[in-house]
Order: structure tokens, then sequence, then C-alpha cells
């Protein structure tokens, strides 16, 4: 079961980390949470859980202001323009053992979180202090990022502080910068109640998937002889498979919505939109799949044959 | 894929309840018991933990028809989950009677069921259009039957099904070759007697009708379409359908291990009620019993409102204090069917259950949920052109049908 809140401060004790801790009515999000702890006591951090299209997950831990690009963010990774989108709830409840509004750097210290990798912003080192929720969103507490270095280590991580806002360029001989920080395992949420057709079948296994390498999306097909031609059309199939291709619009609009809209419900907005919107737009996908082939093989009925 | 009546067999109707292809009937005119009819028939009930692994095995919330237990009988569909997990796939076999130009949805159900499941697991799919049945049994002539098979294939079509999974086609046209001789290997197999005990022929039927049977039963063998499965005799096929055609593919799966082909597995549904609750299922001869896909939301506003069964109470005191008899009431029972959000189904079966809802609130959100479904399929309809008609009915190859 996941770490409480008391269990995590108590261990912040027993390392002799020094923070402060204030109580207040739960927050769900960075505008609320400001008004119960002023920024006198430290930097205000917000915490953005992702994940890639091969069930790998991401914590950013950012100051406020920072500007996180999703896009920006994909590229540097090495997943692509569109490779990250927001993780669903059931993520945040499986992996990370903390209800909505309450991502936190301090969720890796479950178990289960084992393969989530953990970013945080370079200017936090710059701060005296930094607020986090401990674990429960009616918390706040701020310590140093030294404190938090600390505690990091503790459970066997390395602290990672990046530049969030840098936009380097990525390309042949400028390999993506944070693709080392991409989890070697992705992991699977069993029983996903929503329309995702790229999730695998049975209880959470640790696929280990290239570290570095952009490889083609492993398709959930349990027939050993299909995984090489897989491999080889993977690239076509966005196109073949009318679920894959509203999956893929799907992504790009919650894109867009992310990087344009601001505020924290965001994230339950393109969700929303996507479970509503799924089912319809795979029906008409099919459909334009399906007179799209009627078209051509129509054509073919009419085709001259080859000259000699 | 229905036969006809049979005076003889209608007869002892009113003691038992009658279940067969021709007929649908309940005892003394009440519900259809199904815990008997699937002891009766000796098929299995589809439990929680096949629908749970269904949703493992797919990576997917189950069709609303499984939650709701519409489909809710099956014969080794175990089998055929347990073979899919190992790497074997299968194939999905449906159709339709010909008969009428006008679908109600009724008839959408199983071709909805069988698209949830193509999606699903990713299989292909075959599609029969049993023209010469319904030439022999309605007396049409050859051609109105091959024309209604063409319009109905668009209905079909309109539900969505995947053209580089699926092959329709037409008995008229497709029997023979490799299919013929499936045939004809089925035919040795059932005598004339035991024909007559299925299908409740007699000596005046015609000899047409006699050797249909065959027909309908080789599309459950992947011999019969050496264009999709060449070289695949093993293949697994599942049959969705109504659970009224049980008896007609007990024979087909008595048959198979003679032939040295699997069984054919089935997936069964219940019956789809009547607006006016009687007689057991929509009729195609009642144009008020049914919800057709043709109608117009003014039509369907007007049938649920009148022809509905309600199961409110008389007075709205009288409702208020008992509420709604849950167990008789259409309205419900359609939203059970397609009304896909779980918890506002709960929510409408407990408030209208113990009287705060009432019937017209029930069968205003019906005829929106219904209004939406015959909306998008005449939208999908009215994009099926002859030519796609023609692509799904090609006999060609399916090179990614397991994709």
């Amino acid at each position: 079961m996941g770490f409480s809140k008391d269990q995590l401060l108590s261990q912040l004790q027993e390392l002799e980390i020094d923070y402060s801790k204030y109580e207040h009515p739960p927050v769900l999000t960075v505008e609320e949470q400001a008004k119960y702890v002023s920024s006198s006591e430290g930097a205000l951090s917000k915490n953005l859980f992702f994940k890639d299209k091969k069930h790998r997950y991401y914590i950013i831990s950012a100051m406020v202001d920072t500007k996180v690009d999703m896009k920006v963010l994909s590229q540097r990774l090495g997943l692509g323009k569109g490779g990250i989108r927001m993780a669903p709830e059931e993520a945040l409840a499986e992996l990370l053992q903390v209800s909505l509004g309450c991502v936190t750097p301090f969720a890796v210290v479950n178990e289960s979180a084992r393969d989530v990798s953990l970013l945080l912003d370079q200017k936090f080192k710059n701060q005296t202090r930094c607020i986090f929720h401990p674990l429960s969103n009616n918390v706040s507490i701020s310590l140093s990022t030294s404190g938090l270095d600390k505690f990091l280590q503790s459970v066997g991580r390395d602290p990672v502080y990046v530049d969030l806002e840098a936009n380097p360029v990525v390309g042949k001989d400028q390999p993506p910068d944070l693709a080392v920080y991409v989890p070697s395992n992705s992991v699977v949420i069993p029983e996903l109640p929503n329309n995702t057709p790229s999730a695998q079948a049975s209880p959470p296994k640790n696929v280990s998937a290239e570290k570095t390498k952009p490889v083609a999306s492993p398709k959930p097909s349990k027939s050993p002889g299909n995984v090489k031609s897989v491999v080889q059309n993977s690239g076509l199939s966005v196109f073949k498979n009318p679920e894959k291709f509203v999956e893929e619009i799907l992504d790009k609009t919650s894109e867009l919505l992310f990087s344009e809209v601001k505020g924290e419900n965001v994230e339950a907005l393109a969700e929303t939109l996507r479970k509503r919107l799924t089912s319809e737009f795979t029906h008409l996908a099919v459909m334009y799949k399906n007179t799209a082939y009627s078209e051509g093989f129509y054509a073919g009925t009419q085709c001259q044959p080859k000259r000699p | 894929m229905e036969v006809d009546k049979k005076e003889e067999i209608a007869s002892e109707s009113s003691e038992e309840q009658v279940v067969n292809p021709w007929e649908v009937s309940a005892k003394d005119g009440g519900k259809i018991d199904y815990d008997k009819l699937i002891d009766q028939f000796g098929c299995q009930r589809l439990d929680e933990s096949l629908i749970d692994r269904v949703e493992r095995l797919t990576s997917r919330q189950p069709h609303v028809f499984l939650r709701r237990g519409v489909f809710f009988a099956h014969r080794d569909f175990d089998l055929v989950l347990d073979a899919y997990e190992r790497g074997d796939k299968f194939y999905l076999y449906t159709g339709r009677g010909p008969s009428s130009e006008a679908l109600h949805l009724g008839h959408l159900i199983p071709f909805m069921f069988t698209k949830y499941l193509q999606e699903a697991f990713k299989v292909p799919l075959v599609i029969q259009l049993t023209d010469d049945e319904k030439c022999m049994w309605k007396n049409l002539s050859v051609e109105e039957s091959q024309r209604l098979a063409r319009e109905n294939a668009k209905d079909i079509i309109a539900c969505g099904f995947d053209v580089t999974k699926t092959f329709i086609f037409s008995d008229f046209d497709y029997v023979g070759g490799a299919f013929y001789k499936n045939m004809v290997k089925v035919a040795k197999c059932v005598t004339l007697n035991k024909a007559m005990g299925i299908f409740g022929f007699s000596g005046e039927d015609h000899i047409g009708k006699l050797s249909f049977p065959p027909v309908q039963a080789v599309p459950s063998f992947p011999s019969s379409f050496p264009h999709l499965f060449p070289g695949k005799d093993k293949l697994r096929c599942l049959i969705p359908c109504a659970i009224d055609q049980d008896p007609y593919f007990r024979m087909t799966r008595d048959v198979a291990p003679r032939l040295g082909y699997s069984k054919p597995a089935l997936i069964e549904s219940s019956f789809f009620p009547a607006l006016q609750a009687k007689n057991g299922k929509m009729s195609a001869s009642d144009p008020n019993s049914a919800i057709y896909v043709t109608d117009t939301a003014k039509d369907i506003k007007n049938k649920i409102n009148r022809y509905a069964f309600s199961g409110g109470q008389d007075s709205i005191e009288k409702h208020r204090e008992i509420g709604a008899n849950l167990e008789v009431d259409i309205p419900v029972k359609y939203l059970s069917f397609f009304l896909e959000d779980d918890a506002e189904l709960e929510h409408i079966k407990k408030e209208y259950g113990e009287g705060r809802m009432l019937t017209g609130e029930v069968k205003k959100r019906l005829t929106e949920v219904l209004t939406g479904m015959v909306e998008r399929h005449r939208m999908a309809r009215a994009a099926v052109t002859d030519e796609m008609v023609d692509a799904f009915m090609a006999v060609r190859p399916l090179p990614n049908m397991f994709e």
C-alpha cells in the first residue's frame, strides 16, 4: 500500500531533513494552494504527470512560472513531437498512489513508482526553499533542494535537475538531450476502462524497451509470428487502423489544448473529450476507410492491364 | 436466418415456453425463462469471470451487451478465449435472412455486438445473406430476394464493419466450389428423420427447404472460404446469434467432428422485446412493435410515447408511493440495451423504481438515446454506395484480417 503523509514526514525527520509544514483544506490547484501558503515560505511548484506512447511515466516538477512545453519536452526525450500526454487518473492512483491534484516528487517513495522518471526544474536550485505536497493535498511542506536531494538519495534516486525552458535543436547530429532519462521499463496498468487499444492485457508486466532508440510502438499481438511484420508496418498502422488513427487525432488535440489553455482542470477536460469522442470518431474513421477502399477497389476493376 | 412458423410445433405453446428458429413465445404469455432455456438447450451461462477475461484479453471495457447480460449464454466461448490467449485466433460468422427491406433495432443487435467483437479481438468476419432461404420460405422471386440481400447489406455495412476484415456474401452468388463441397459433406451426415425432428419438415414441404440447412451450417468451417483461410483448416469459428438459433447450430456442432472440423462456438443473446411487450420478440409484420432504422425522430417519439409498455403506476400518487414495476417496463428494458453509461442507468432504475422519476422522463431519455442511434445509422447508411457493397462482397483475400 502507498506511503502515507505521516510516514513520509517521519522519514524526513529521521533523515534529519529540515522542513516546515503547513496544513490547509484540500487543494486541487496551485492557485488554491497559493491562498494558504504564502510565497515568503518558499517557491510553489507545479507538478505534472505525463505518459508516453510506450506506457512510460514521468513526473515533471517545476516552478510555477516555468513554461513547460510538452512538444519540446517530448522531442528532448527523443519521443518525437507528440510523444507525451497527461497520464490518466488511473495511473495517478496505480503508480503514484496519490489523489488528483497531489502529484509530487515525493511520490517516488512508493515501490509502484520505481519506473517513473522524475525531472526537477533547475530553477529550484536558486530558491532557499521549495513547496511540495507530502503525498496529501491538505498539507504542504517547504524544504531546501538539498533536503529534497537527501530524501531522494535515501530512496535510491539520483536527483535530476533540468533546464525545463531550454529548447535545444534535436536532429541527426544533435541527439535528444533528455533521452537518457526515459525509463528503461514501461508499466502496464491493468483494467483500463477506456478504449486504449495499445495497452497490453494481463497483470502488470515490466516490458523492457530500448532506452534511447526511437523504436516503433509494440502491438498487443500475442502471436509471435506477427511480431516481425508488426515492426515493419507500425508506421503505417496509424493510417490502417481506425482506432490508432483516432488516438493520434485526440493526442494532437489534447496537446494543443494543453499548450493553449492554462489551469489544472485542463487535464480533466482533455480526458473527457477523449472518452466521449473516441467511439464517435472511430465510427467515422471506419466509414472513411471503407469509402477509400471501395473507391480503390472500383478503380482496380476498371484498370487497364499494363502494356507489355 | 429464421425459418417460417410451423402450426404443428406451435400447438403445445401455451403450456410451455417455445423457442426455436421460427417461434418464440413465453409460457402463458409471461416472460421467457432464460435459465430454463439454458438447461433445456444444454448451453452455458456467460458468467462474470468470462466477461472479466474478455476485458483483460481485449484491454477495453466489455461491450454494453455483455455488461448488461444481453449476450448471456454460450457454447465453448471459454475454449475460444483459451486458444486466443495462446495466440490461436478465430473468425466470426453471423448472418441475416433478407426477408424485408425494413430493419429494426432488434435486427441490428447481433451486428452491433459482432462489430465490437471484430474490433476488440481484431479478427475477420464472414456475413451470410440467406437470399435463397427467403426465396424459398417467403416465396419471393430470385431477383427480389437478391435485391433485398443487397439492400440489407447496406444497413449491415452501416453498422461500421471494417472492409479489410469483412466478407459479405449472398448464397445465390457464392454457393459452389469448396463451399458446396462442404454442404454435401454435411448433408450426408444428417438423415431426413433428423432434419424433420430439428426443423419440423413434413411431407408437404418442398425439397428446397430440406436441402437448405447445410447452407447455413458450412460457413462455420474455414475450408468453405478458400480465398480467406487457405491452409487454416483448424481455425476456430465464433457465431454471435440470438438464442433461438441454438437448435440450428447444435446440428452443426454434432456434424463437425464427423467431418474432422472444429465445432463452432456460440455466443447467444436474449430477445429484444417488442414495444408493447407481448409476443416474446419484435415482429417485422407489426410496425408499431419496433423502432425501424428508417423512423424519423418524430416517429420514434410517437412510438415510444404511445406504444412502449410502461411499468409505471396508473396515477402519479400511486406511482410516487410504490414506484414503477421495472420487471415489465419496456423503456427501462430498452435503456438497459442501449444506454452506455452504467451509472446513469442505475440512477434511473433507482429513481423510477422508487417512484421519484416518472414514466414520461424515462421515455424522454429513451427517445433521446434511440434517436441518436438511428441518426448515426442513417448517416452511415447514406455513405454506403453500391461500389462499397461490391467491395465487401467481392471474393478477395483479406491480407490484414488479424491486425
